[in-house]
């Protein structure tokens, strides 16, 4: 094993905190991403990882925690898209591009501004394209503090959510209060993008998001496994991801680390080809898809 | 509460009034619906019957009216009535088998993930039994076909237990084979758990054999009474607005417009009809 693991992996006290924090982060989107994926949001699930972006970058340009400029931007983004309209299916996709137009736009100017008024060149590429290697350890309990908040309360909702994802028709007859229950889930999808994006950057904590439990979708018949399924394959990509950019340093005399976003969603794609190969070779068409009542 | 409450209807709806954008949908609509009776809601598409159900269930905007379960104003969210929405169609890739589906019709309101109690997964077994869905149990809902999924959704209605159950056009888009077979499975179902059934189509015949009375939607008005009281040319004319012929021929009823109207639009009218 000693070519897979390079020298001073186990030893070193950052890649321990990349692999609690990526951990933490990876099971928290993953479980969210489900619902997320069910209900048809991922584009508000993007849009809001572009909002985060701006509190980020804000929280650069201020000096505030970063955790704090990312999570906050996202709820604020959640609740100014719940405002405009994403509740009617017709006004989610404008409300949706509206705040993440905003967003993309107050982000440039913070990175703009940020660049200036520090030496800090690198914060364009840092809340982009995140390095899990510069979180501090001090981070850790913040974010699983977050993590549990959002499981909970999405345990809490887990099932007129579920209903609702399903048909909103059937939900509403059955007395599920829709929205508060979008708006809750806006703010939990918030938080969970706003984490993510510290780990692996805003603009590809969307595939933390979506990749593992579409992945995970393909192949399962269950809500909780698919949830399982999902955090399982996050974790996962998330590792390997960090443990190839830690050898990505020995690869080349440069001695140049590759980016962990890179090799994290290089992992999720290439477990997505293998989720739909499996469903293939497991879910012939179904034969329901022969007759003509199954095209109503 | 007495078992013998026949003198009283089961649900009552008093003059609603349904209007959007400044036109009105609903007008002055009243009917009631007895303990355990079939009753067929016709009218042709866009007449307000979707609307109609959505003011039962109490979750229609900009409604004015009354709505009496049991002599009693209807409550958010009230388990005494199910619904199966028009043109549910699940995605394939949904992880929720027929059987979750069912499950959820008794559960799925709640908040909190309490561990599903033996009794429910029992009760599930056997609604889906009763819809003659349980070789499919297991299956993903998004595989199955229209009539598959018109039978889950009726199970996953019924198993709170409600009192009325009302189907927003389950026949539509279903071959005449299954049509049948809904229509004989509800009629079952009904007696078997005494469930009043509202049931709409724009098609009444494949439904005369078993409706005991009927509410027909037509200009925003409704006429209801038994089929022979409703459908007749004096009651749909005025309900119309202009002058329909009613034909019987092989056991099946025709409407047919005499000739287009012609002068005003006949949503300016009021015409009068008084149905007992």
């Amino acid at each position: 094993m000693g070519w897979l693991f390079e020298p001073g992996w186990w030893a070193n006290g950052t890649v321990r905190t990349a692999l609690l924090v990526g951990f933490v982060v990876a099971v928290t989107s993953a479980v969210v991403g489900i619902f997320t994926v069910m209900r048809g949001q991922s584009f508000a699930g993007h849009a809001l990882t572009d909002v985060a972006t701006a509190g980020g970058a804000g929280a650069f340009l201020a000096g505030v925690a970063p955790l704090v400029g990312f999570v906050g931007g996202g709820v604020l983004g959640a609740g100014a898209m719940d405002a405009i309209g994403v509740q009617r299916v017709k006004g989610r996709d404008i409300a949706t591009g509206v705040v993440l137009g905003a967003a993309m736009g107050l982000a440039a100017l913070f990175l703009f501004l940020s660049a200036r008024s520090s030496s800090a060149s690198g914060t364009t590429q840092l809340v982009l394209f995140g390095s899990i290697f510069t979180v501090s350890p001090s981070t850790l309990p913040e974010v699983s503090w977050l993590s549990g908040a959002v499981l909970v309360t999405l345990a809490a909702v887990a099932r007129p959510l579920l209903l609702s994802s399903l048909s909103v028709e059937l939900a509403a007859a059955r007395g599920v209060r829709l929205r508060s229950v979008g708006l809750i889930f806006m703010v939990v999808l918030a938080v969970a993008v706003g984490m993510s994006a510290i780990v692996i950057g805003a603009i590809l904590s969307t595939a933390l998001l979506i990749g593992p439990p579409a992945s995970a979708l393909r192949v399962a018949r269950r809500v909780g496994r698919a949830v399982a399924l999902a955090a399982g394959l996050g974790v996962l990509a998330t590792w390997v991801g960090v443990l190839f950019a830690y050898d990505s340093y020995y690869w080349f005399p440069s001695h140049r680390s590759l980016p962990v976003s890179f090799f994290v969603v290089a992992a999720i794609v290439v477990e997505y080809l293998v989720a739909s190969v499996l469903r293939r070779r497991t879910r012939p068409a179904p034969v329901a898809a022969s007759e003509p009542e199954g095209w109503t | 509460m007495s078992d013998h409450e026949p003198s009283t209807a089961l649900l009552e709806v008093r003059d609603v009034n349904v209007s959007a954008d400044g036109r009105d949908i609903l007008r002055d609509v009243h009917f009631s619906i007895n303990h355990g009776e079939f009753t067929g809601l016709i009218g042709s598409n866009g007449a307000g019957k979707t609307t109609l159900f959505r003011v039962i269930l109490g979750i229609q905007e900009h409604a004015s009216g009354e709505v009496l379960l049991h002599g009693e104003p209807l409550t958010r969210s009230n388990r005494s009535i199910g619904y199966v929405p028009q043109k549910v169609l699940f995605d394939p890739d949904l992880p929720i088998r027929a059987r979750d589906l069912v499950a959820l019709g008794a559960d799925g309101h709640r908040y909190g993930l309490r561990r599903r109690p033996r009794a429910l997964h029992d009760a599930v077994d056997e609604m889906l039994d009763a819809v003659d869905a349980g070789a499919f149990a297991d299956r993903r809902v998004g595989s199955l076909s229209g009539g598959e999924q018109q039978r889950v959704l009726i199970a996953h209605s019924l198993i709170s237990r409600p009192e009325l159950l009302l189907l927003d056009e389950p026949l539509a888009n279903l071959d005449p084979g299954s049509v049948q077979e809904i229509i004989a499975l509800l009629h079952r179902v009904a007696q078997r758990q005494r469930v009043a059934i509202l049931l709409s189509a724009h098609e009444m015949n494949p439904l005369l054999p078993v409706m005991d009375r009927i509410v027909y939607v037509a200009n925003g008005h409704v006429a209801s009474g038994t089929t022979d009281e409703v459908v007749r040319p004096s009651v749909l004319s005025a309900l119309y607005g202009h002058h329909v012929d009613v034909l019987r021929v092989h056991g099946r009823v025709l409407v047919v417009a005499t000739a287009l109207p012609v002068g005003p639009a006949p949503n300016d009218e009021h015409p009068e009809f008084v149905v007992e």
